[in-house]
């Protein structure tokens, strides 16, 4: 079978231009893209630069984009990407540094990873193996699958504007510590992880979910440390009353107040925010659409505001 | 063709235009709506973060509530897609938890069986009507035109909810209408991205730069106008545009954002002004002449 492959190339001692090359190779039908890869180094361009090692999506360290995603290449057949003998096109990660080809500089997700403490915080030194109960662990299960590919950084559209944020590795990371049984530091944790570049920082792109290949789904995990941050008592930030007023709104009217939503969520304290709506307000107003004063109310309001209360209740209950 | 029908809140506040051009729209595609008036509102995922048993019943409610109707849903929003699908995805995997959240529907003689089909406007235009008897439904050439396709998250990711596997197309569906039109779809980065819209209140500067780079992004590959099937990207994509891409040194807002179904209307020869294109913030005075050029 053969396999078309666009591969973007790039080494900085040659030049800092970036550009694509095109193999094609003769592979077998089961072949991953990571074989067809070796293969070129093998038999084609020995200049060509890739990382990988145990060829079992195990290692985390095949990591690239694949027509435009991230995926471990070593995971990721010809066949599937192009069943009919289209080109693949393949690039390197993206939100990294290049170091030459298909090879990016991992230096920022390792000073992320270190950045959420990620180990066990105990007042104590255990004297023998601390050991939790399984039951008590099994809600970490698929965040302790992450091999740390770096595939949810690649497609961050967070981290895309702004390198600063934590990122969803990192906050995937944050999050096995924070509900861990037997750390001790949880309220900390989600003190420091409440603040900027941290959980509400996250645009819930659904990205990271979407390319992780060992779904440990990052985005779900910052959700969650949001809603416990605030149960810490974390609420001094817009991205708690943003949530508070959401859910008023529906509680109240079953629908979104969207006026309401946007006052509350800038603060009504936030003078030069509320300034900055008002302008918006204003040309909204001259384009003539507005959100009406009161929402748009479903019909039999008072069955949606019920279940809103009722739900809203066992919640509380629950916790 | 009937469907139940289910706006969303934005089309019902803040993008009363986008209420409209469907409305007007749907008539010459021969689509019959029944509005679900007693649906609330999807949670948008936010709801979620807190309580996801609440939205998930609130949302498998409006399932049930069309199933009651014998009709399948539209939708017009990419995120009241997305959420919904959502939630049916997390009920059709998981009988015990459908049966919980069908004790709390019996409560109003509610019940879900899992069979409501959910679909976009987007999604409808391609699988239930198709491109050549749509293209036969357009009475106006837009060759020449240049449309940039922005499609929100929730109507890409997560693909396994979304029946992405069954319908591959949908990944391509809005670069699919845009080009049934004549029009050329635009290559640019964003166009699946985040818009920035979730982040506004919380993070304006990161939500901007967003805002900017894909509407400058789109703009510098020849767009005309921006176009996508999601009014909450509409909110930030048209509404911060001017101080986003001066924040960000992007040039001044030059890019009109329309809905799908103004896109459609005008396709077919509806007055773009009928159709609310001059509603949006950024300028589209020198779009609908360049369109109305295009009539006479």
């Amino acid at each position: 079978m053969e396999a078309l492959i666009k591969v973007k190339r790039y080494n900085p001692e040659e030049s800092e231009d970036t550009y694509f090359q095109d193999y094609s190779i003769d592979v077998a039908e089961d072949s991953t893209i990571l074989d067809s890869l070796i293969k070129i180094r093998e038999e084609q361009d020995g200049t060509l630069s890739l990382r990988c090692s145990c060829r079992a999506s195990i290692c985390g360290s095949c990591s690239m984009r694949v027509n435009g995603s991230a995926k471990l290449v070593c995971k990721t057949r010809v066949k599937e990407i192009a069943p009919d003998g289209e080109s693949i096109t393949i690039e390197p990660m993206g939100n990294f540094k290049v170091i030459k080809d298909l090879v990016t500089e991992m230096d920022s997700f390792w000073s992320k990873m270190k950045s959420v403490d990620p180990y066990v915080k105990t007042s104590f030194e255990p004297e023998a193996e601390h050991i939790a109960s399984n039951e008590s662990m099994t809600h970490l299960l698929g965040v302790m699958n992450c091999i740390m590919c770096g595939a949810c950084v690649s497609e961050c559209t967070a981290m895309e504007v702004d390198p600063t944020f934590t990122g969803p590795a990192a906050l995937a990371k944050a999050y096995r510590f924070v509900a861990d049984p037997r750390d001790e530091e949880a309220n900390s944790r989600l003190g420091k992880l409440n603040e900027n570049t941290g959980v509400w920082d996250c645009t819930r792109c659904l990205a990271c979910v979407e390319v992780c290949p060992k779904d440990v789904a990052p985005m779900e995990r910052i959700v969650k440390m949001r809603d416990l941050a605030i149960e810490e008592g974390y609420t001094n930030t817009s991205g708690y009353r943003h949530t508070e007023s959401f859910n008023d709104s529906i509680k109240k009217h079953g629908r979104l107040d969207e006026t309401r939503l946007a006052l509350e969520s800038t603060g009504l304290l936030n003078i030069s925010g509320l300034i900055d709506l008002a302008k918006i307000g204003i040309k909204s107003l001259i384009r003539g659409k507005l959100p009406p004063i009161l929402p748009h109310r479903p019909k039999d309001m008072k069955k949606v505001t019920s279940i809103a209360e009722r739900l809203d209740n066992q919640g509380k209950e629950e916790e | 063709m009937k469907f139940a029908f289910y706006p969303g809140c934005v089309a019902r506040g803040a993008a009363p235009e986008l209420y409209k051009s469907t409305m007007m729209v749907v008539d010459k595609l021969g689509i019959e709506l029944e509005e679900i008036e007693k649906a609330a509102c999807t949670g948008a995922g936010v709801l979620q973060e807190k309580n996801q048993k609440l939205g998930d019943v609130l949302n498998i409610r409006t399932l049930a509530l069309a199933e009651q109707m014998g009709l399948p849903i539209m939708t017009i929003c990419s995120t009241c897609q997305g959420v919904i699908s959502q939630a049916n995805h997390r009920v059709v995997n998981d009988q015990e938890y459908l049966d919980e959240i069908n004790e709390e529907l019996a409560k109003e003689d509610l019940h879900y069986s899992g069979k409501t089909e959910v679909k976009h406007l987007l999604w409808i235009l391609l699988e239930d009507i198709g491109v050549e008897p749509l293209q036969k439904m357009f009475n106006i050439d837009l060759s020449g035109f240049n449309f940039a396709p922005f499609y929100g998250c929730y109507i890409i990711r997560p693909s396994d909810a979304l029946g992405m596997t069954k319908n591959p197309e949908r990944k391509h569906s809005l670069d699919i209408v845009i080009e049934a039109t004549g029009a050329q779809s635009t290559d640019y980065a964003g166009k699946t991205k985040c818009c920035g819209f979730p982040i506004l209140l919380i993070n304006q500067k990161n939500s901007l730069k967003m805002v900017a780079t894909h509407t400058g992004d789109a703009k510098d590959n020849g767009a005309d106008a921006m176009v996508t099937p999601c009014p909450l990207c509409h909110l930030n994509l048209d509404g911060y545009q001017a101080k986003a891409r001066k924040q960000n040194k992007r040039g001044k807002a030059d890019l009109p954002i329309l809905h799908l179904p103004q896109l459609i209307g005008m396709a077919m020869g509806l007055d773009p002004k009928e159709l609310g294109v001059n509603k949006h913030l950024v300028s589209t005075a020198n779009f609908i002449k360049s369109i109305k050029s295009k009539v006479a």
